[in-house]
């Protein structure tokens, strides 16, 4: 239960200062400041504007379809912030006597629930662009839900080699498979160890998966007002904004189980220090992943939409079974 | 005897979603009860010990080909379906065709001999021996379904690539361009 409060609050509070990271990475990008009203730095921007989603009128249009209007950026949050629950993000510590895993279940099929809840995660767009009863809603459903499925596809693809390199659906073996270094000094992470291809692939996949620019079509800004959330206000609207970002977080968590080693890094100093330093490690990962989703939101433009489907399933697709393929046939002959 | 009550709940929200998904008469609606059939279905697998194919359930047919449904009806943007007074053949044939039916399900799972109570967990479940068995043991309909499968993705590039949209998408980029 301490673990579910603890997960839940941090997963939260990263979700806020992410969007703080964003406006203020992407300002500077763009030779802006971000914010810098609300405290030092704009630091506490974010419970600004929570306060303000919370008193903000909910306003719910008349010619919407209301049980699914509301429900859907439930699903859209709840499925965003279960997915988290199975992401290990250390090894075990014991604390006051109690030795227990840095996560909340360890199941021995960890990967394969991950994607099973962040792949019912669609609904939630989907249905918020149908209910809203709207065009630009229900392009953005539409776009949503088509590019979603697409992409899992390549996404599941470049798992696997990972997969059949750890042997085993646990995070915790996965991360476990990744320990040493060769030579010495380059780390035995999946990304230097033959799976680049892969981590490229899962890259651009879970970009088109969360909605992101370059491939942010389902709530493209200069066609469709705000794609699927067009008719959303205040709390719900900052429901739909929570779960995005929510679901950048796992994914840059996965990418750090997955490809970048998850919590291994040098370890040094006092027993306290080396308790602390996996910690450390892993979340130094996800900033980076999450500083360069970021970076690739100020530089690149949007996708045209027949552009994306054509890059997913001609040029994402093949790769990611050449890479499977490859990866498989060394292995087996290796073994 | 929790895991019996969790079992049967999900087993009574299972048949609610099914017979939910008859009774209402928007084709979303009946879509996402099938989502929820679905998504019972898989935790009775996982009650059952069968946590692959419970994960599996979930990904393929609540996240992948649900979602697909979802995208139909609203790309169609199917509305509220009228409501009609059911036929008679229906009513007669139907209800002790269902009725034979599920007595003979029954006959043959309580009284065959041969079918009897499997403890949770000892059929294959985790995903190494699934794997084993799909590329060993049943390696030949294994593939056999996969050419199927293949098969019915040709035939819908056939069907969804008839002469004159195919033409349509060759002008397609030089009116762009130009």
């Amino acid at each position: 239960m301490i673990k579910i409060a603890i997960a839940l609050g941090v997963l939260l509070t990263a979700v806020a200062y992410t969007v703080w990271l964003e406006r203020k990475v992407v300002g500077h990008i763009q030779n802006r400041w971000g914010p810098t009203r609300v405290g030092p730095f704009g630091l506490l921007q974010p419970l600004a504007d929570g306060v303000k989603f919370i008193f903000k009128e909910d306003l719910i249009p008349p010619h919407v379809y209301k049980p699914l209007f509301i429900a859907a950026p439930m699903i859209a949050l709840i499925f965003a912030l279960t997915s988290i629950s199975l992401i290990p993000v250390g090894n075990w510590i014991t604390v006051f006597g109690i030795h227990t895993p840095l996560e909340i279940v360890d199941v021995n099929i960890g990967l394969l629930v991950v994607l099973g809840i962040t792949s019912l995660g669609v609904y939630g767009v989907a249905l918020a662009g149908w209910s809203s009863n709207s065009k630009y809603s229900l392009l953005g459903g539409l776009r949503a839900s088509a590019q979603m499925v697409s992409y899992e596809i390549s996404l599941g693809l470049s798992l696997v080699g990972v997969l059949i390199m750890a042997g085993s659906f646990s995070l915790r073996d996965i991360v476990d498979a990744q320990g040493g270094t060769f030579w010495g000094f380059i780390p035995r992470w999946n990304i230097f160890h033959g799976q680049f291809v892969a981590f490229f692939i899962y890259l651009m996949a879970a970009y088109a998966e969360t909605n992101r620019i370059p491939f942010d079509l389902p709530e493209a800004e200069t066609e469709l007002v705000a794609g699927y959330h067009t008719e959303y206000s205040a709390m719900k609207f900052a429901m739909f904004f929570m779960a995005e970002y929510a679901n950048m977080i796992t994914v840059a968590c996965l990418a750090t189980l997955l490809f970048l080693g998850g919590w291994h890094g040098p370890l040094f100093g006092p027993p306290v220090l080396q308790a602390i330093l996996p910690v450390f490690w892993f979340v130094a990962k996800i900033f980076a992943f999450l500083f360069l989703y970021i970076w690739v939101r100020g530089t690149l433009p949007r996708f045209r939409y027949d552009q994306l489907m054509a890059f997913g399933w001609k040029f994402l697709l093949p790769l990611a079974i050449a890479n499977l393929v490859i990866t498989a046939l060394v292995v087996a002959l290796s073994a | 005897m929790l895991h019996l009550l969790v079992f049967s709940v999900f087993g009574l929200v299972c048949v609610a979603g099914a017979v939910n998904l008859l009774v209402q008469r928007h084709p979303i609606n009946s879509a996402l009860s099938l989502v929820v059939v679905m998504g019972s279905l898989a935790v009775e697998y996982l009650l059952l010990g069968a946590e692959f194919v419970a994960a599996v359930q979930v990904i393929v047919y609540a996240g992948a080909i649900m979602v697909l449904f979802v995208f139909v009806i609203m790309l169609l943007n199917a509305g509220v379906e009228d409501r009609s007074k059911g036929s008679r053949v229906a009513m007669l044939f139907g209800v002790p065709g269902v009725l034979i039916g599920s007595v003979l399900v029954a006959w043959v799972l309580v009284a065959r001999s041969g079918t009897g109570n499997v403890a949770v967990g000892a059929l294959p479940g985790p995903p190494k021996v699934i794997g084993w068995l799909l590329f060993h043991d049943f390696l030949l309909p294994f593939e056999v379904t996969s050419v199927l499968v293949l098969i019915a993705i040709m035939g819908a590039v056939v069907l969804a690539n008839h002469p004159g949209s195919a033409q349509q998408r060759s002008t397609q980029p030089d009116k762009r361009e130009g």
